[in-house]
């Protein structure tokens, strides 16, 4: 600890900063990828198209076929097709506890779609706040960092003596690596500072439940669902006899609940399916704003009359509801949304350079020999940096290149992902540290360009002969460009570096005083 | 760096950790009791701020002169809240 507020920010910023840098890196990278879910779930079932289908026939469908899988299941829960995702998806589970399976249903024939076995943006998506781990683990490790990600915003702000003059300077042409990286951190940090701070502490907040349940242990003696009820985010629900029973015709069900609200619902839930007092929820998509609060209308299963409604929230729930909503953006229409992609292009940035200036603020001057700690830092960073986009461009081709008929073919894709990872890591380990950044830079933006190319070759379908997956194609072609160019400079950074001597080198705290 | 310094910022790291966490925690508990609107809505309230308080305490942790200092800010805030939190509940028990 150093003397004096500022210092000690300095201090902590830099070293909280390092911790929890690679982790939040991976997650920035996927939540990221997350605003365009649905898209990549749509390129990476190429089989599907579009159609019609009505939600009392596919709610149907779907329940013939859950019957027949887990008649006494404790939950079943029908996705209804939409223009993005045009299957039906079902979930079952014996307990709330896991396990969770699902399966996606053709909506013309109620038979296990075709198309071929993948996770999607779902993996993606989970990756984000679970980093493919046991669920509640992911979550905890995800929400450490993300406190300690906050920490170092906090930090980083005390530490800009002048944060508003930041916001126009970038010495591009520095003498100094390390002010260049400096400013590159700065002005992808203060930038977009305002998502950062709002990105975090929503993201917080959409997990509150697990990671701050002590409101709801005090005032609801750890009753979530009466919490849930009374905050009007949950219809009362009827409660299971314990007899067996059989369920309502599901079809009147569903005319029922899109007659009450104006429109269809975006899934059914059912619970205690097999008991003689069943419960079907209906569930809306969120009205046109800012809250994610979801409408919901109870019906008692058994009868098939309607039980109760969601109440209204009142403002801390709505206030809340907005957070998640905006850290979703599911308001946000394509211009926003890309907006918000960029944004968390620039927290992911922002932590790369971060990581970048740790390693360069300490690097050896003169004659003296690298220390362990630092080169384990250069490489960590390489592989996370590097390696962590080029993972997702292995995950793209492992969908296109791995046979349509594969046993676990969805596990084998997760494995590709992994296998990129841990290759470009290893591989950047190996290299000499002058070569491996634009190295590795080159081989991931090859990995992007081979994308459209791989797909093209192999599904017959491209750009100029259906513009279908055009925005994907392109969004790959832009990525596999940049990466290029990146690491062409990081080439030529090297190349210059090694003939002109290096500026005498500050410590971090002193950089980020500076 | 002397391992006393080190000592000291290891003891910071886990005041700042646990010491936050369970201040946030009890301010939450006890919020969500007190706070003068429907049970629904203070709970929400005071879930909402509970990360606020965390990095409040922890920045303060580190902000301190000294580890001793930082201990007695992270008790001297965790120690009438968890009070406070018992009365409130030992009086809701008995009314």
């Amino acid at each position: 600890m150093r003397q004096g507020f500022r210092q000690s920010m300095a201090w902590l910023h830099a070293w909280s900063g390092l911790v929890v840098g690679w982790i939040l890196f991976a997650v920035f990278v996927t939540g990221t990828a997350s605003y365009y879910r649905a898209e990549i779930s749509r390129w990476m079932r190429p089989e599907l198209r579009t159609v019609q289908a009505d939600p009392s026939q596919s709610a149907e469908r779907a329940v013939a076929f859950l019957k027949a899988r887990m008649p006494d299941a404790a939950g079943w829960y029908i996705e209804f097709p939409k223009p993005e995702k045009p299957v039906i998806g079902v979930h079952w589970w014996k307990s709330l506890a896991g396990p969770f399976h699902q399966a996606l249903l053709d909506p013309e024939t109620g038979a296990p779609t075709a198309a071929r076995d993948t996770k999607g943006g779902d993996f993606l998506y989970r990756f984000h706040f679970e980093l493919s781990m046991p669920p509640t683990l992911g979550r905890y490790l995800v929400g450490a960092c993300a406190l300690v990600l906050l920490v170092a915003l906090v930090s980083g702000i005390v530490t800009h003596r002048r944060i508003f003059a930041d916001f126009f300077t970038f010495r591009r042409h520095a003498r100094s690596a390390q002010r260049g990286w400096l400013d590159a951190h700065n002005v992808a940090g203060v930038l977009a500072l305002p998502f950062h701070l709002m990105i975090t502490y929503t993201g917080l907040v959409t997990l509150a439940p697990l990671y701050m349940p002590w409101g709801v242990q005090t005032a609801y003696k750890g009753d979530e669902i009466r919490f849930f009820t009374e905050a009007g985010m949950m219809p009362e629900m009827p409660v299971p006899v314990g007899r067996p029973g059989s369920l309502a015709p599901i079809a009147p069900i569903v005319a029922a609940a899109t007659a009450r609200i104006g429109e269809a619902p975006e899934g059914m839930a059912i619970y205690s399916p097999g008991d003689a007092r069943p419960t079907v929820v209906a569930i809306f998509e969120e009205p046109h704003g800012l809250a994610h609060l979801h409408p919901q209308i109870a019906f008692d299963g058994a009868t098939g009359a309607i039980h109760g409604e969601a109440g209204t929230a009142r403002a801390a729930t709505v206030t809340s509801a907005v957070m998640v909503g905006i850290h979703e953006a599911h308001f946000a229409g394509p211009v926003l949304r890309a907006l918000f992609f960029l944004c968390g292009v620039m927290g992911a940035a922002t932590v790369a350079t971060g990581l970048v200036l740790w390693t360069v603020a300490r690097a050896p001057k003169g004659a003296q020999a690298a220390g362990v700690g630092l080169a384990l830092v250069q490489v960590l960073n390489l592989g996370t940096i590097v390696g962590m986009p080029a993972a997702i461009a292995g995950y793209f081709l492992a969908n296109r290149l791995l046979p349509i008929g594969l046993a676990d073919r969805a596990a084998w894709e997760i494995g590709s992902f992994f296998g990129v990872w841990g290759l470009v890591a290893v591989l950047g380990a190996l290299r000499p540290a002058s070569r491996r950044w634009p190295e590795a830079l080159r081989l991931a933006g090859a990995l992007y360009l081979a994308v459209p190319v791989v797909s093209a070759l192999t599904t017959g379908e491209h750009l100029l002969r259906d513009t279908r997956f055009l925005g994907f194609d392109l969004a790959m072609l832009a990525l596999g460009a940049g990466l290029i160019v990146a690491a062409h400079k990081a080439g030529r950074r090297h190349a210059s570096a090694r003939d002109s001597r290096r500026s005498p080198g500050m410590t971090g705290e002193e950089a980020l005083r500076a | 760096m002397d391992l006393r310094y080190r000592a000291a910022v290891l003891g910071r790291v886990l005041l700042a950790a646990l010491g936050g966490y369970a201040v946030a925690a009890l301010a939450t508990g006890l919020l969500a009791l007190v706070l003068p609107m429907p049970r629904s809505e203070a709970v929400a309230t005071a879930t909402l701020l509970s990360f606020a308080v965390m990095i409040a305490v922890v920045v303060g942790v580190f902000a301190v002169r000294s580890l001793g200092r930082a201990a007695l800010l992270v008790g001297g805030l965790a120690l009438p809240l968890g009070a406070g939190l018992w009365l409130v509940q030992t009086l809701a028990g008995t009314a």
